[in-house]
């Protein structure tokens, strides 16, 4: 028995040796730390990279956004590409943790929709590059659900008392209250909170629970009639060849989002960074990647060719919500120094 | 040799000095100022992050998360006392074997296994589905307090288990058969003798049960649908969504010195002996 | 006869308790749908999958790894300390278990922005080390707190008895003391190595470089959906401790009888 231990110890005394050698025996090449959102990659984009240019990536997911900022703030990650959303994009350029990009290194930007370039967080595009987008919507089920689904009214509607999802995500769930009531998502003020609150309270009776990706399960499972949630989740959802749920963007108008591809203050390769970004935007990988993932792309040629060869998947209003009520939405930004009034109106919903 | 051995304790009260106290004392720091945490020149001490805590919604769920503790502690101890005391009594070939199944479950990933209990417990989930054969209606079991505490004590049951069997399998059999002989009835052996010897172990699974059961936030947030909010889901946002470090700190040093206190009234506390206690 | 019966049957119950969301896992490693939902027919896709994720690995190899050396190192460091503080005088042993406690009170959170707040502050890069420091951190009150109990319930006299003897300190020690409350450092290591295992926030914040571990893996999977590949995961890993541990028991019990034929 003895022995057995001592060689376990040795050889686990070994296996850590080993991890803590940095970049043991992969030779001069440099390594770069992308930091995305967990399964947001076709995992082969990545060695294919890693073979073409000769340069090692260590990929490292998060949850959440918020997660992201915390590691990347704290001066504890050191990453050199980060794909965070939004408002979290605007929140690091305010704060100076992005760098500039040099677009002299990524070509490819070109074939990124125009529509997609210079938007509210990012103004003239001088620190970003689209990965994917989508908008924030109601999946319901159309056996539940008899009626059509084109306002967030439907959400609130007693007739569905006990089998209304709503997002655990602080920003969309209030920003829906925000936008049924006319206001915008990213309103300020005290008095339009303190109504999207109350209204919030109202609903939470009729509200089955607060989910984020178990809100797929739920739907599929006809355990909920109505659910609000992103477009890629119910992207996700048709491929997995369910054909009794659908997608809808109501009419009054959503939330935008985007998740984009940055560099951070603190890398030391920005120019390999700036080459994965590239990489990453090539026609050919984005397909791959979009293929794999499911979301919605930000590249042309890649949207060309999902409409050649999926146009089922292309024509639905989770994929491409059309022109019109695209007008009508709008993108999070950073709130800043409002934070604290939202903090409030969710802790209070959550506590009541 | 008293002398001696307590040395052997010494480089471990460095390593709590650097590990432990250190980082806490950060986390205090952080909770009695104001201002933006990355930049430490514009920290200045306040008091505004303790004062935001006596708000009644703040206070009640603080009360709402030791209550379900308690319950999920209570129930634990109820059916955790039995199977440690059953896999005791096995013959100590068989008993290490049955601990270590009884062991297994908590290897396989917490979360993957609460998402399990999900598709168990939804409304067209596995359990309900098997109801329905016998045309039973489906059960509303999730998303409810019920499932949340079912969650916690699914989770910390073993934790229970394991400090309560190692201190009665070395419970000296000749004391029980002594006591046996002596007259009493396999009841009045249990409550005066195996029961009394085993409280240390008792006490020790009750600790390692209800502080993390306290400050549990994944079972509230996924077996409770996110309409549960306990006072370990309001820390984590405080540090991560909401970004108020401060208040997120000054509620971790709360919750901690309220434990601290509730920990004074548990019975077993005893320190004559030296005993795995506080105070 | 009643009590014995019943008593199986209660085992029995929790035991099914236990494993029903194991046995959900496994079924589900095998749906030919992402969906925990619905079944989309059978099929081996996910374990496949598993052969080419590379994240996937690198997580595996560290959560092993990580847990097993922290667990190792923790009940090493812990038991001796415990041994320590039991001899320690009145106050300070108050004040070393008071101290020795903080990790298991203070939620998971705190004490990983905590302790990430320290390595910054310490100019350490975050990595494997910081990880393991930071499991090892919340491991050692456990282990204490299982060979606390051993301790009190040891009778004192023993070690007395080996020192009157002739023994010297170290060999009583070996010999005597931790002979006594080795169920209780089992149960220290094993605590310690499961509470690494799942480990998800401590470990979130503390780690970087690369170096991640299963549970980081899967929560961040949390906003678009869990990839059964890590049910596929989770079964192999299920089986394989099932297999370890049937093969332990049979040779412990082979053991036990070729001994009794000696003694015969």
């Amino acid at each position: 028995m003895k022995k057995y231990v001592k060689v376990i110890a040795v050889f686990l005394m070994i296996m850590a040796l080993v991890a803590t050698l940095p970049g043991c025996g992969k030779g001069p090449t440099v390594t770069i730390n992308v930091y995305n959102w967990g399964e947001y990659i076709d995992e082969e984009v990545i060695d294919l990279f890693e073979k073409e240019y000769n340069i090692n990536v260590n990929y490292e997911t998060f949850a959440t956004n918020e997660d992201m900022y915390v590691k990347l703030v704290s001066g504890a990650g050191k990453y050199d590409v980060i794909i965070p959303s939004d408002y979290m994009i605007q929140k690091l350029i305010n704060e100076g943790m992005l760098l500039e990009l040099d677009f002299e290194n990524i070509p490819n930007f070109e074939y990124i929709d125009n529509r997609f370039k210079n938007l509210p967080y990012d103004p003239e595009n001088k620190y970003t590059v689209p990965y994917f987008w989508g908008t924030l919507g109601i999946v319901y089920n159309k056996n539940m659900v008899d009626e059509p689904v084109d306002s967030w009214d439907i959400l609130f509607d007693p007739k569905y008392a006990g089998n209304i999802i709503m997002l655990d995500s602080m920003r969309d769930t209030i920003g829906v209250a925000l936008r049924k009531l006319g206001y915008s998502i990213n309103s300020t003020s005290p008095d339009e909170l303190n109504e999207a609150m109350e209204l919030l309270m109202e609903q939470k009776p009729l509200v089955q629970a607060y989910y984020v990706d178990e809100i797929k399960d739920v739907m599929i499972n006809g355990e909920a009639a109505l659910a609000l949630t992103w477009s890629g989740d119910a992207i996700d959802i048709y491929l997995e060849g369910v054909d009794y749920i659908g997608y809808a963007v109501p009419k009054e108008g959503t939330n935008l989002w985007f998740d984009c591809m940055a560099v951070p203050a603190t890398s030391q390769h920005k120019k390999e960074a700036e080459m994965f970004i590239n990489f990453m935007t090539d026609p050919e990988i984005s397909y791959k990647n979009t293929s794999y993932v499911g979301y919605a792309t930000c590249n042309k040629e890649t949207l060309r060719r999902m409409q050649e060869e999926n146009p089922d998947i292309t024509e639905m209003a989770s994929y491409w919500p059309g022109d019109e009520i695209l007008d009508r939405c709008e993108v999070f930004n950073d709130l800043g120094e409002y934070q604290s009034l939202y903090n409030n109106v969710w802790t209070r919903l959550q506590a009541k | 040799m008293k002398n001696r051995a307590k040395l052997l304790a010494y480089p471990y009260a460095v390593w709590m000095a650097i590990f432990i106290v250190v980082p806490l004392l950060l986390v205090f720091v952080i909770s009695i100022t104001e201002g933006n945490v990355r930049d430490l020149g514009s920290l200045k001490l306040s008091t505004k992050s303790y004062a935001k805590f006596f708000d009644p919604m703040y206070m009640s769920i603080i009360w709402r998360s030791f209550y379900l503790a308690f319950i999920s502690t209570a129930i634990c101890l109820v059916l955790g006392y039995p199977v440690a005391y059953i896999i005791a009594k096995e013959k100590v070939s068989r008993r290490n074997g049955l601990l270590m199944f009884f062991l297994v479950p908590i290897w396989m990933n917490f979360l993957l296994r609460t998402y399990a209990w999900m598709t168990l417990l939804s409304k067209n989930g596995i359990i309900n589905k098997f109801l329905g054969i016998f045309g039973i209606e489906p059960l509303n079991l999730m998303p409810s307090t019920g499932a949340v505490v079912m969650g916690m004590v699914y989770n910390f049951l073993p934790f229970m288990v394991l400090p309560i069997y190692t201190v009665l399998t070395k419970i000296d059999k000749s004391v029980v058969e002594a006591a046996m002989d002596l007259g009493a009835g396999k009841v009045g052996v249990f409550l005066k003798v195996i029961f009394p010897l085993s409280i240390p172990g008792v006490f020790s699974g009750i600790t390692m049960v209800y502080m993390p059961a306290v400050s549990t936030f994944v079972i509230s947030k996924l077996l409770g649908g996110g309409k549960e909010l306990l006072i370990g889901n309001l820390i984590e946002q405080q540090f991560t969504v909401q970004g108020d470090w401060h208040f997120g700190s000054a509620l971790s040093i709360i919750l901690m010195v309220i434990i601290l206190i509730s920990m004074l009234f548990m019975p077993g506390n005893d320190t004559e002996e030296g005993g795995a206690s506080m105070w | 006869m009643v009590g014995k019966f019943l008593q199986k049957v209660y085992l029995s119950i929790i035991f099914i308790f236990l494993y029903a969301p194991i046995v959900v896992l496994v079924v589900f490693s095998f749906n030919d749908s992402k969906s925990r939902g619905r079944w989309g027919g059978f099929t081996l896709k996910w374990y496949a999958d598993l052969l080419k994720s590379s994240e996937i690995r690198s997580a595996l190899y560290y959560t092993i790894l990580v847990a097993a050396l922290a667990a190792i190192i923790a009940t090493i460091a812990g038991t001796f300390a415990a041994i320590g503080i039991y001899n320690m005088g009145l106050f300070g042993k108050k004040v070393m278990l008071n101290i020795n406690y903080l990790p298991v009170l203070n939620p998971d959170i705190v004490t990983g922005i905590a302790l990430m707040l320290l390595f910054v502050s310490m100019k350490m890069q975050l990595g494997f080390i910081t990880m393991l420091i930071s499991h090892i951190t919340f491991n050692i009150p456990y282990v204490i707190l299982s060979v606390m109990p051993k301790l009190k319930q040891m009778n004192k006299h023993l070690p007395e008895a080996a020192l009157d003897l002739g023994a010297t300190p170290f060999y009583t020690l070996r010999k005597v003391i931790i002979p006594e409350i080795m169920p209780g450092i089992i149960t220290g290591a094993m605590m310690a190595f499961t509470l690494s295992i799942d480990d998800f926030v401590i470990s979130f914040f503390t780690t970087g470089s690369g170096v991640s571990n299963l549970s980081i893996v899967i929560y961040s999977m949390a906003r678009k959906g869990i990839k059964p590949s890590i049910n596929a995961l989770s079964s192999i890993m299920f089986v394989s401790v099932i297999l370890l541990l049937i093969l332990i028991n049979k040779r412990q019990s082979k053991g036990a009888e070729s001994n009794i034929e000696k003694i015969r």
